[in-house]
């Protein structure tokens, strides 16, 4: 076992790219829930996202391409789960536990072509000064551009529930949607657009893990990073910028944790591999008990009768 | 303009009719699929659908109906009695994971040893384990309010990291030449779950889905423990007023589920699997889902739902070899029908009326 070996600096930089699908993720379905809709299937649109995007990078040579046609391929199978619980009203459980095994299958079927192969790679941001400083240049000047879009993302979404009146509107129709319809506010359809921005995020957040984090396609790819990112919702209490910093938690306890892997610790290669799993059960049981953050509406159907 | 009009009460007849509109639904669908993956749609859904019952090798599948659908009808009872009550175990997999593991391990445990106690101690073995994975988040929810799906779903990843330790480490056969993987079960006769008639391939497990079946059709329908899982998903209000205990409902909703979910994986890993593996777990967690949903969470729809995804399973197999389908494509079948399941199940709480024009 050698601990010396890992680098401190290399190691927050690599926990900010561990963080970034999992933020991704969770700053959509935030919005989601903030809407009172609950889509459980952020596993079946991220690892959709994450084959379109890579089909689209490898095909076309852009892996700015790939992750536009992600966040499109994830939107697209969002709007299934529009069909199902804004149309047809079904449960929201269901419908998102089917969306993420109908993804799962279709991922695979998708991805048949393309297991083995290399995508091109996304320049990482080189600013002649900045990034060359020690320390602070790899961690905070050194990433991708897609790492800060997450960031940037946090902030937009932030500002937008707190000042704007479309985040106001969102944020009514969350609590309570008989009071915002009888507003006049269309409930339907700004659930539909907050469903679809969720699932553009995820196809965003799935293609970051194949075309960044990995970068290779294999089936199951995203192995329950989708599930992590709504028990991340949780965490951050419906609040974006706790969502950042409950990623970077997340983000540092897989990269820890491979990081030891990699050192040679005592302990089996197994245990180390559940922590990620095993701390956002902690996380969720210590949190658990305050729910009064939760958007009122949540997961509840909404019909209007006239 | 089309409106939706709630019905006063769910339709019976629409409530019948949606599985088996769902499954015609998804032929079609799953036709234009196989069809736009260059197989003949007709051809395909044939493979799948008829030639396992009726074609020429069928006296060969049909057993595999047995060894598919037990434990896919086992899983889904207990699931259905939470999903009734809108508790929500999405974590069978891991559970039936941990039965396999635990009740190959008390097997493993008595080798060689021959005695008749052994296989039944493995059921409880097998029983105790699943029951154990799922009382985590049973009590995590009792005692703090977490959310049971989420953290039924975290221990499935959590219990197939296990089942990779435990078949490189502590049950790994140390006759095996370094492989990984238990020994086989199959090959000690007091742990082998074997056929009870050979070539029916009917086995305990199957006879433990039935036993299953029957046990939740009563429960439901005759006993008061039933009518407070009924009565907790239809009418949550209701049910506070009539004294029901929502711990003690989810307690027990997901300690059965888990426990069958536990039975199920002791006896594929005794039976048909033989030996615990790394990919031992094929995700009947995860179709049990789709099972129960599909028998409308009612004990006997869910022993034929169990019977057709089993069918699709096999004849996707079949499809595999001689069509050369995709084996994800039959998983993407197997969504399919969950949504159009879901999706159709509108017809039998609302109904469409063309709205006449109002004037303001």
């Amino acid at each position: 076992m050698d601990l010396s070996a890992i680098n401190p600096v290399l190691l927050i930089a690599s926990l900010m790219v561990a963080a970034t699908p999992i933020l991704l993720a969770a700053i959509g379905e935030l919005v989601v829930e903030k809407a009172g809709v609950l889509n459980l299937g952020v596993e079946g649109m991220m690892i959709v996202g994450a084959i379109s995007g890579f089909a689209i990078s490898v095909e076309t040579g852009s892996p700015w391409l790939g992750f536009l046609a992600a966040a499109i391929g994830g939107a697209v199978l969002s709007l299934l789960f529009v069909l199902l619980t804004q149309v047809a009203l079904a449960n929201q459980v269901a419908s998102g536990l089917a969306l993420t095994l109908f993804g799962l299958g279709f991922s695979s079927l998708m991805g048949q072509g393309y297991v083995g192969v290399k995508p091109p790679q996304m320049d990482k941001l080189n600013i002649p000064v900045l990034t060359d400083l020690p320390v602070i240049g790899p961690i905070l000047f050194g990433h991708d551009p897609v790492l800060y879009l997450g960031i940037a993302l946090t902030a937009a979404v932030w500002a937008m529930l707190k000042y704007t009146r479309m985040g106001l509107v969102l944020r009514a129709v969350g609590e309570n949607h008989d009071a915002a319809h009888a507003l006049g506010y269309k409930v339907v359809r700004i659930r539909i657009m907050a469903i679809m921005f969720g699932g553009a995020c995820a196809g965003l957040g799935g293609a970051y893990i194949s075309l960044i984090r990995v970068p290779q396609w294999t089936e199951g790819m995203t192995a329950g990073v989708g599930w992590i990112a709504l028990a991340l919702v949780v965490f951050a209490s419906w609040k974006p910028w706790r969502a950042l910093l409950g990623a970077y938690l997340f983000g540092g306890v897989t990269v820890v944790q491979l990081n030891l892997q990699a050192a040679g610790v005592a302990i089996p290669v197994e245990y180390l591999a559940m922590s990620p799993y095993l701390i956002t059960i902690l996380v969720l049981v210590i949190l658990s008990a305050d729910k009064s953050r939760a958007p009122a509406s949540l997961g509840r159907i909404f019909h209007a009768t006239h | 303009m089309i409106v939706l009009e709630k019905r006063p009460q769910p339709s019976q007849a629409w409530s019948m009719a949606t599985p088996a509109v769902a499954v015609l639904a998804t032929m079609v669908f799953g036709g234009v699929l196989f069809a736009a993956l260059g197989k003949n749609p007709i051809e395909a859904i044939q493979t799948i659908f008829w030639e396992p019952l009726f074609g020429e090798h069928a006296s060969y599948y049909r057993p595999q109906l047995l060894i598919k659908g037990a434990p896919l009808v086992l899983i889904a009872i207990g699931l259905s009695l939470g999903f009734k009550a809108g508790i929500w175990n999405i974590g069978a997999e891991g559970q039936y994971i941990m039965g396999a593991i635990v009740g190959a391990g008390v097997g493993l445990a008595f080798y060689p040893l021959e005695a008749w106690y052994i296989f039944p101690l493995m059921i409880m073995g097998g029983a105790l384990g699943g029951w154990f994975w799922a009382m985590i988040p049973a009590l995590l929810k009792v005692k703090f309010g977490t959310n049971e799906i989420l953290v039924s779903l975290m221990l499935v990843y959590v219990a197939e990291q296990l089942l990779a330790s435990m078949s490189l480490g502590l049950l790994k056969n140390p006759q095996g030449y370094g492989f990984p993987g238990s020994r086989n079960l199959q090959s000690y006769d007091s742990a082998h779950n074997a056929e009870l008639f050979a070539g029916t391939g009917m086995h305990w497990g199957v006879v433990a889905a039935l036993i299953a079946v029957i046990f939740a059709y009563v429960l439901l329908n005759r006993h008061m423990l039933g009518f407070h899982i009924r009565l907790t998903g239809e009418a949550p209000r209701a049910a506070k007023f009539a004294g029901v205990h929502p711990s003690r409902l989810i307690l027990f909703c997901l300690g059965t589920s888990g426990m069958l979910a536990g039975l199920a994986g002791l006896f594929e890993v005794a039976g048909p699997a033989g030996q615990i593996t790394i990919d031992f777990n094929v995700g009947y967690g995860f179709t049990a889902i789709i099972v129960a949903f599909l028998g409308r969470l009612h004990p006997v729809g869910i022993l034929l739902a169990g019977g057709v995804m089993a069918l699709t399973y096999i004849g996707g197999d079949i499809a595999q070899s001689k069509l050369g389908l995709p084996a994800s494509a039959i998983q993407v079948f197997q969504g399919m029908l969950l949504f159009f399941l879901l999706a159709l199940d509108l017809l039998t709480n609302y109904r469409i009326r063309a709205a006449r024009k109002e004037v303001a």
